[in-house]
């Protein structure tokens, strides 16, 4: 398969629909296994690990956040809350088919709501992403939420 | 003017010996009173002293709704203004920290002040000569807090002059405070990072007493921890290996009762208690060689056993912070209103110790205090539904019966069972008598 400078920008679109959709399950296996989720708390952090991040999470910890989502006994999922992603046309800032290594840096509003609440999030995320056996996955994410060092209350989908 | 406000009878009849009045939570007369005379009356958080290292250093920030400025004077001591010019209230510095060398200069009229307050200048100085500015608040400068303690990098203020002394205020408190410093091989304690900053709509007593409820873990957090334990037993994970990290974070919060129970509790007068006595979830964490003969160095080899056999697991220094020694972590509830309550969650780093400490450190409190906490969603739920649920009429009291004695006192030191609610019942003994320490009658 040759990877054109579409099927990357696609590929956000698409990941951006799953998670507003709630496909969560599905979206767990965009990911590569050794990929990390990762939200700084800082503006332009460098350091994920000896400061706090708001989420520096691997294969283990994705899968338990999409599993609680889907749980029975998750009560701040009682009712659940719903999500949308707005996103303007990702820059493609690294487009290496001979490696298979491409970058996107995407911005997007965000905004989640759960009974009569509602928040908005002005977020860049950028991927790295893998051709791995004619698939495109995701090799790492970086969400910078614009306010990062502002006090939130629960944001409990995936910005 | 509601009806609490010089009616010390009618606060005192809101704290019974088992059960507490809602109005403690709700009413905003209560919370008014309690910023007036509670939080004026202890000893409440305000930073670490790394957080301001140099001279001319400060951060900005609260103790309970006083705006202040914590900043190192040319002496170096650490002095806590509050944050306003005596002039026309404008405050004096507005971004989280910074240094402002050796003076604060006001930037609307350009007064300016020494790092301890006092008033330096102000521009058309012959303007107040023929005037009784000398006598004003205005011209003594900005104005410090009642008093000031810096306790091994941590400082403490009391908003009221007179009062209370520190060491009679915490105590054997102080023992949890001095583990966690002890931990680190050169005894001190650095700020890592900025805080976590997580917004609850709540009242900040709901989230003090959820450090020592022991009872809730297993309920509360089963979708995070219950979860987490059956993705491991289904992963393939080999007997040997290491657990993934998050996995002894996590998981401990579904131990049973009887685990919570012969883990313990241990209160001191004055608010102050922790739990984990003879155990805690923090216990079973692997510990590395690097740190071990780090400690032995620092400490030989019997001293730095008992430093590191102290396994308390969450201490309660009354009205509004939570310590967590063994992995140095700080929560202070700073209460905004009645229902509203900002929860800053500080880490820091062992001075001398390796960074996977400070590592795993960083991991539980991202994993457990986040406002993307899986965890931290569960307990802002709890909050949340009993800040609203209080407001029902069917019944206006809140139950803190669990393990009550008869004729119950909190003056001295006392270790039990870790689920009893006697650390709530202290807080609220405290709360009381620092309610009404300066409350007096109306005069009718």
């Amino acid at each position: 398969m040759s990877v054109t400078r579409d099927d990357i920008i696609d590929f956000i679109y698409a990941e951006a629909r799953m998670l507003d959709e709630g496909r969560f399950t599905e979206w767990l296996e965009l990911w590569l296994p050794e990929g990390i989720y990762w939200m700084p708390l800082d503006y332009k952090q460098t350091d994920p690990d000896l400061v706090t991040s708001l989420l520096y999470e691997d294969d283990f910890m994705r899968k338990l956040r999409v599993e609680r989502l889907n749980g029975a006994r998750t009560f701040s999922q009682k009712p659940k809350s719903r999500c949308s992603h707005v996103i303007q046309r990702p820059f493609v800032d690294k487009f290496d088919p001979d490696t298979g290594e491409f970058e996107t840096n995407t911005s997007m509003h965000y905004v989640e709501t759960r009974l009569d609440e509602q928040f908005l999030l002005a977020l860049t995320a950028v991927h790295e992403l893998r051709l791995v056996d004619g698939k495109l996955r995701i090799a790492n994410k970086r969400v910078d939420i614009l306010n990062s060092d502002a006090a939130f209350g629960n944001i409990q989908l995936l910005p | 003017m509601g009806i609490y406000t010089g009616n010390p009878n009618l606060v005192s009849d809101l704290v019974q010996p088992g059960q507490v009045h809602r109005d403690v939570y709700i009413s905003d007369e209560i919370y008014r009173l309690e910023m007036k005379h509670l939080f004026a009356n202890t000893w409440v958080f305000v930073g670490h002293d790394s957080q301001t290292p140099g001279k001319g250093d400060y951060i900005t920030t609260q103790v309970a709704d006083q705006p202040v400025i914590m900043v190192r004077h040319s002496d170096n001591e650490i002095k806590v203004l509050y944050n306003r010019c005596p002039h026309k209230g404008t405050k004096i510095a507005i971004d989280r920290s910074g240094n402002t060398g050796k003076f604060f200069r006001c930037p609307y009229h350009a007064w300016s002040f020494k790092t301890d307050g006092c008033l330096l200048a102000i521009p058309l100085k012959k303007g107040y000569a023929e005037t009784d500015f000398g006598d004003t608040a205005a011209a003594k400068g900005m104005k410090a807090v009642g008093a000031v303690h810096n306790y091994r990098g941590f400082v403490f203020a009391r908003l009221a002059p007179e009062g209370i002394a520190f060491d009679d205020y915490f105590g054997e408190a102080l023992s949890s405070l001095d583990n966690m410093v002890d931990r680190a091989p050169e005894g001190r304690l650095e700020v890592a990072g900025p805080p976590l900053r997580y917004m609850h709509q709540c009242n900040w007593k709901m989230l003090v007493e959820n450090q020592t409820d022991a009872c809730h873990p297993m309920v509360a957090h089963e979708s995070s921890a219950g979860t987490a334990i059956k993705l491991f037993e289904e992963s393939d994970w080999k007997e040997g290996e290491p657990k993934p990290m998050a996995m002894e974070i996590i998981a401990p919060f579904m131990s049973p009762y009887e685990f919570y129970e012969g883990m313990g509790q241990r209160t001191w007068s004055n608010g102050h208690g922790h739990s984990g006595v003879s155990s805690s979830i923090h216990k079973d964490y692997a510990e590395e060689d690097a740190y071990g003969s780090a400690m032995i160095d620092a400490y030989g080899k019997e001293r730095a056993a008992e430093i590191l056999g102290e396994n308390r697991h969450n201490t309660v220094y009354f009205p509004n912070i939570m310590m967590k020694g063994p992995i140095q972590q700080l929560r202070n509830f700073i209460p905004l209103g009645p229902d509203k309550t900002l929860v800053e969650s500080w880490i820091y780093r062992l001075v001398g110790a390796p960074d996977y400490l400070l590592k795993r450190t960083a991991m539980y409190n991202r994993i457990i205090n986040a406002p993307t906490s899986i965890v931290g969603h569960d307990d802002l739920e709890m909050y949340e539904r009993a800040q609203e649920g209080l407001h029902t009429d069917g019944n206006e009291w809140v139950n803190l019966y669990r393990n009550a004695e008869e004729g119950e006192s909190f003056d001295a030191e006392w270790t039990g069972i870790g689920t009893s609610e006697r650390q709530m019942r202290n807080q609220f003994d405290a709360w009381k008598r620092f309610m009404l320490v300066s409350m007096t009658e109306a005069a009718t």
